[in-house]
């Protein structure tokens, strides 16, 4: 049974202490949320309260939907002591590791999802804005979005999607993993150069992702070693009879919006196909692996794909596949699990998107963060006669990312938008109002002070008098604001607001 | 293996009576030039604001591995 395909995205941003010998790279991340935090308003002081703290009670990051636990298996997933915040937008902003990372709240489509991933780059921006404010001279955070330092180490945008538990997860290993392959082609933040360890120095100058060169298994539960293609975490952060959520680590971070709109869109439609049992079973790449790194290793996107009966198929071939049969599901069961009106909007962009791939890929400058990318290589190249391997090349691969809108080489491309300015500071602040994380929101926004801990399914509320009151919220679906919109309008005290709802 | 020929899953444009949708991105050759003459503005402002001393830069670049 498909069920609404709620989804969000989860970005770790690298992070540069410039002006100190021994920078750390946990302290710089902890200033940098900590340095935002304190420009938003006082707790108590009115609508704003990002000093919630995050509620661990519930993660179960060792759970694997294969049936077992890893207990001691794996090295704790989350660090307690360090920052980790709740905003009044639903997000959560938190150090990971050696890296800031935010959430963006539960969204219902993959327009919602772009307009809170902008916000979360807005937020970063402010950010880095407050922390360089409180440094002393000569001294700056600078973050990047992107997910590998060119020397081996890749940091995750990671994506999430509810889906039907009883759906059988081999079938969505095996579709899964054909779009993730294949999206590709998309999808791809570009990088100049490679990592995987046992291709040679200059063999392969520039390639489609950031990611595909750290992948090493199909399906598995770890994300920091030996990354599998299909991550098996068992977290659903909902009712675990039934649902799942498919937790997609093999994604690059985007700065393209029509990139990151598409990377989520297609995704949401392709689980959707899978949960109806609409995809056709001959898609099968017979070495996923190999295939993820042989496409984003080739930018002429000729490369072929042995599939599982012995035919071959280019990435593109495969994603005019998948976008023939998402075109006939719509028509047969309609768009409204998959974002209404904005999954048509998805439709049309990946059919114009998959034509330019195939006549003319530079008409995705500004559309396609690869193929932006590499035009500003190509044009750096030509007017200064570059060498492949020239500093200046890997030098403009990272400041693409760079946040800093003085110094963002992306940002002076003049891409297409998708959502505007206003709506993106809006999204800053304000939950969306059609998931839970409207109600998680609004109460953060309504009374801060008495609100002691949330996490993504549940919140915790100080009654006073030492009572502390966990509501759940198994039900990303629910809490919306047509659901809870006028009785958080009409309670003005906490006790009230928890005497109605178990009423 | 030997049945590797190019059987391939059918292709949208394959279908003349299927246009590609009229609002995807059209290659024109005015396009083309448009998109040069930015390219060198663009450029221009790259050689402004790209890191100095970029063989420094992309070295100290360096993150410890996340997720």
């Amino acid at each position: 049974m498909p069920v609404p395909k709620i989804l969000g995205i989860e970005t770790e941003y690298g992070i540069v202490h410039r002006g100190v010998d021994d920078s750390n790279p946990i302290s710089a991340s902890s200033l940098l949320i900590n340095a935002y935090l304190g420009t938003q308003s006082e707790p108590g002081a009115g609508p704003g309260s990002p000093r919630v703290g995050w509620d661990f009670i519930d993660e179960t990051p060792q759970n694997d939907v294969r049936g077992f636990s890893h207990i001691g298996g794996m090295a704790p997933e989350v660090e307690t002591h360090l920052v980790n915040a709740v905003l009044t937008n639903g997000a959560r902003y938190y150090v990971d590791h050696a890296h800031p990372e935010l959430s963006t709240p539960e969204c219902a489509d993959a327009m919602s999802v772009l307009r809170h991933d902008r916000a979360a780059e807005q937020i970063v921006v402010e950010s880095m804005t407050a922390a360089n404010q409180v440094l002393p001279d000569g001294e700056e955070l600078v973050i990047y979005k992107n997910n590998s330092d060119g020397k081996g180490n890749s940091y995750g945008c990671h994506e999430n999607y509810l889906m039907d538990r009883t759906t059988p997860f081999a079938r969505i290993v095996q579709h899964a993993t054909t779009h993730f392959v294949t999206r590709q082609v998309f999808t791809g933040a570009g990088k100049v150069g490679c990592e995987a360890p046992w291709i040679p120095t200059g063999a392969v100058p520039f390639q489609l992702t950031q990611r595909a060169d750290f992948f090493e298994e199909e399906v598995g539960l770890e994300t920091t070693l030996k990354r599998p293609i299909i991550n098996t975490r068992d977290e659903p952060h909902a009712d675990p009879a039934l649902y799942r959520r498919l937790h997609v680590i093999v994604g690059d971070a985007n700065l393209c919006e029509v990139a990151t709109f598409l990377k989520l869109g297609t995704t949401a439609i392709v689980l959707a196909m899978v949960e109806a049992d609409f995809l056709d079973p001959s898609l099968l790449i017979a070495d996923p692996v190999r295939s993820l790194q042989a496409v984003s290793w080739d930018t002429g996107l000729k490369q072929p794909l042995m599939l599982g009966d012995g035919r071959t198929a280019t990435a593109v071939d495969l994603q005019w596949e998948f976008l023939d049969q998402a075109q006939k599901y719509v028509l047969e069961h309609g768009t409204d699990l998959i974002g209404g009106s904005v999954a048509d909007d998805v439709l049309t962009r990946w059919e114009g998107v998959l034509a330019s791939l195939e006549t003319d890929p530079s008409d995705l400058v500004g559309v396609v963060d690869w193929i932006t990318k590499r035009h500003l290589l190509d044009g750096l190249r030509e007017r200064h006669k570059l060498e492949p391997g020239d500093a200046r090349l890997a030098a403009l691969d990272l400041q693409y990312h760079d946040l800093r809108p003085e110094r963002s080489l992306f940002a002076r491309v003049g891409a297409e938008t998708l959502v505007d300015l206003g709506a993106v500071t809006v999204a800053m602040e304000q939950p969306p109002e059609d998931t839970r994380a409207y109600f998680r929101g609004r109460c953060l926004q309504r009374w801060p002070d008495e609100i002691v801990a949330a996490n993504w399914d549940s919140m915790v509320f100080d009654l006073g008098d030492n009572t502390l009151r966990r509501i759940p919220m198994m039900e990303p679906i629910r809490g919306t604001r047509d659901h809870v919109g006028t009785l958080l309008d009409e309670c003005r005290t906490v006790p009230e607001l928890l005497s109605r709802l178990s009423a | 293996m030997a049945e590797q020929e190019q059987q391939r899953p059918a292709r949208r444009e394959s279908d003349p009576a299927e246009p590609v949708d009229a609002g995807a991105p059209q290659a024109t050759g005015q396009g083309k030039d448009r998109l040069k003459a930015e390219l060198d503005d663009l450029l221009d402002e790259i050689d402004e604001v790209l890191e100095s001393n970029a063989e420094e830069f992309v070295k100290n670049y360096i993150q410890k591995g996340g997720e």
